[in-house]
Formats: C-alpha cells, sequence, structure tokens
C-alpha cells in the first residue's frame, strides 16, 4: 500500500526538471531540434519515467546561478591540478603511497546536498567516498597521500569546504545561514 | 591578424598537445595501478586520471572538428562521464572495504573501522552487514517486507 501512496504523490510539476533533462538528452542524441525529435523525446521521456521509478528528489528551492558556476569552475580547477598530482604520486617513491579513511561529518540533511558534495568529492582526484550513512549525512572519504594528523585535519576541512560552496549555490537559505559565518 | 589558414593550425596543434597530455594522464593511471599498494588506492589511480584525461580527449575531438552537432553529442559523453565514474568508483571501494580486500597498514587512520565495530550487531552505515556478519538470517527488512 505504501508503495502505491508514494507513487501518487510524485507530481508532474517534481518531475518537470527531469522530464526536460530527458527532452534534451534525447535531442542531444539525435543531434537535431526538429518537431519530430521533441514529440517522441516526450513520449521517451515520459515512458522511460514510467518504467523505471525514482523517488523524488526534493531540491531545495533555492539556486544561484553565479555561485553554482564558482562550484563547477572550483571541482573542475581541483580536478585538473589534482589529476597530475595523483599521476606524480603513481610515479613517484612508493614511500609516499599512504592514505587515511577519513570520517566527515557534514553540516546538511539534505540527499540532495549529501548526494552533490559525495559526487564533488570523488571527482577530485585523491579522495573517494567509501561509505555513507544517510541518516546522519556521514562521509567516509579515503584520501591518498596523508602523512600526518595534520593532514587528516586537511582532508576533512576540504570535504567541508566542498559543502560550503554547494551549499552557498544550492543550499536551502537555513542551511545556508547556518553554515555562513 | 591572424588568418584561417593559421587560425586551423594553431586549433590543430592544440587539439594534439591535448591528446598528448590525455595518453600521459592514462599512461599514469596504469601505472599507478600497478605500483599502488591496496585497492582502495588502486581505485584512485583507476578512476582519476583517466576522468581528465577523457575530459581532454572530448575538448580534443571538439577543437579539431570544429562543428555545432558533434560538440553537441559530446556533451552527454562529459556530463555522464562525471556522473557514473564517481558512482562506479565508489560502489567497488565499498565492496573492496567490506570484504578486507585493502591493507590497514596503508592507512594511517581508519576512522571506518570503530564506527564499523560499533555498529555491528545494530543498524550500519550504509546499509546491511549483517548479510557478512551471520550470514542474513537475521537481516529485519526482509523480513519485515
Amino acid at each position: 500500500m505504501t508503495a502505491v501512496e508514494q507513487r501518487a504523490r510524485v507530481t508532474l510539476r517534481q518531475q518537470l526538471p527531469l522530464l526536460l533533462a530527458l527532452v534534451i538528452l534525447w535531442m542531444l542524441l539525435w543531434g537535431s531540434i526538429t518537431p519530430l525529435t521533441i514529440v517522441t523525446g516526450v513520449v521517451v521521456a515520459l515512458g522511460v519515467t514510467r518504467a523505471f521509478y525514482l523517488p523524488p528528489v526534493e531540491l531545495s528551492g533555492r539556486f544561484n546561478l553565479f555561485w553554482f558556476i564558482v562550484f563547477v569552475g572550483r571541482v573542475l580547477g581541483e580536478m585538473a591540478v589534482a589529476s597530475f598530482q595523483v599521476a606524480l604520486l603513481a610515479i613517484g617513491p612508493r614511500s609516499r603511497h599512504e592514505s587515511a579513511l577519513v570520517k566527515v561529518d557534514l553540516h546538511t540533511r539534505s540527499d540532495f546536498i549529501l548526494t552533490g558534495t559525495a559526487l564533488a568529492v570523488s571527482l577530485v582526484p585523491g579522495s573517494i567516498v567509501v561509505e555513507v550513512d544517510r541518516a546522519s549525512t556521514v562521509l567516509y572519504v579515503h584520501t591518498l597521500s596523508v602523512h600526518s594528523p595534520a593532514q587528516v585535519e586537511k582532508a576533512r576541512a576540504h570535504v567541508l569546504s566542498l559543502e560550503r560552496s554547494l551549499l552557498r549555490a544550492w543550499g536551502s537559505r537555513e542551511e545556508w545561514e547556518a553554515v555562513r559565518s | 591578424m591572424v588568418g584561417e589558414e593559421q587560425w586551423n593550425s594553431i586549433l590543430d596543434i592544440a587539439a594534439a598537445s591535448l591528446l598528448i597530455v590525455a595518453a600521459l594522464l592514462t599512461l599514469a593511471a596504469a601505472i599507478g595501478l600497478l605500483r599502488f599498494p591496496d585497492p582502495l588506492s588502486r581505485l584512485h589511480a583507476a578512476t582519476k586520471p583517466q576522468i581528465l584525461g577523457l575530459l581532454l580527449v572530448v575538448v580534443a575531438i571538439a577543437l579539431s572538428a570544429r562543428s555545432a552537432t558533434v560538440l553537441l553529442l559530446l556533451i552527454p559523453v562529459v556530463v555522464f562521464q562525471l556522473l557514473t565514474a564517481p558512482i562506479s568508483a565508489h560502489m567497488v571501494g565499498r565492496a573492496g572495504y567490506r570484504n578486507g580486500d585493502f591493507e590497514p597498514s596503508a592507512l594511517l587512520v581508519d576512522e571506518l573501522a570503530a564506527d564499523v565495530d560499533a555498529a555491528r550487531g545494530s543498524e550500519l552505515p550504509g546499509g546491511s552487514w549483517e548479510d557478512e556478519v551471520d550470514g542474513g538470517s537475521s537481516n529485519p527488512r526482509g523480513a519485515g517486507s
């Protein structure tokens, strides 16, 4: 019974961003924007969202494009720098191959920010999310090249600062105010 | 002023050098795969430089093809790579940690082990570990629904 109730709660409006993204993807794959691809795109999007049911994603209701671009730029920049660091580490001496599993207790309570932070952390080379505790929003991050307790704290602070910049762009107002100081 | 001919060759040279950097990154990933001590560290080498490598290849294709349709096709390639690579890395890393497929001596600190021990018997972070502890017979969710 509960499954049926949950299904009914997903309104078309909640699904609209997903549907739109699917239609745009469809048109990108065809490489053309014609009435035919739009119509078939809408049909395919509706079919896919019906066939592969996903729970609704709770968005925060706030989105700042400028800070989101800053966030994306920061993640891409860190990714570029850290990719070369990991590459150097791979060809460097073996004694540098020390790592740590760091527990990071995030400020947010939202699934959406948790997922976004985990994605960003995983994209930046040198850190992988090994385990997630969704109920208390804790990430367990495996970090490469950690040799001292100070560097453990640095790794933790780095994850928290990524969360902070995502909250600044996309977090709900209360959560952003909470970490703002 | 830069003529069109010159402009084309500049873009071609840029694309070629991006391809070389991408190939070097992929080579480094392969070397890291061999040289890092345990599966958790190897995952870093296997997934990370390769993402940037693929991004650079895509940019190189965009620079040398210089056509809107190709560019539109390349966007989903990048987006899906950015979305899926962290997930596969997470799944392999999680499975590797749970199977004990890692070297504790290579870890400076392991803050997950303490929490796993504390939660053993009760609910564990991220799902059920009970399967491995006592063969899944006491899985509460399996009996409930």
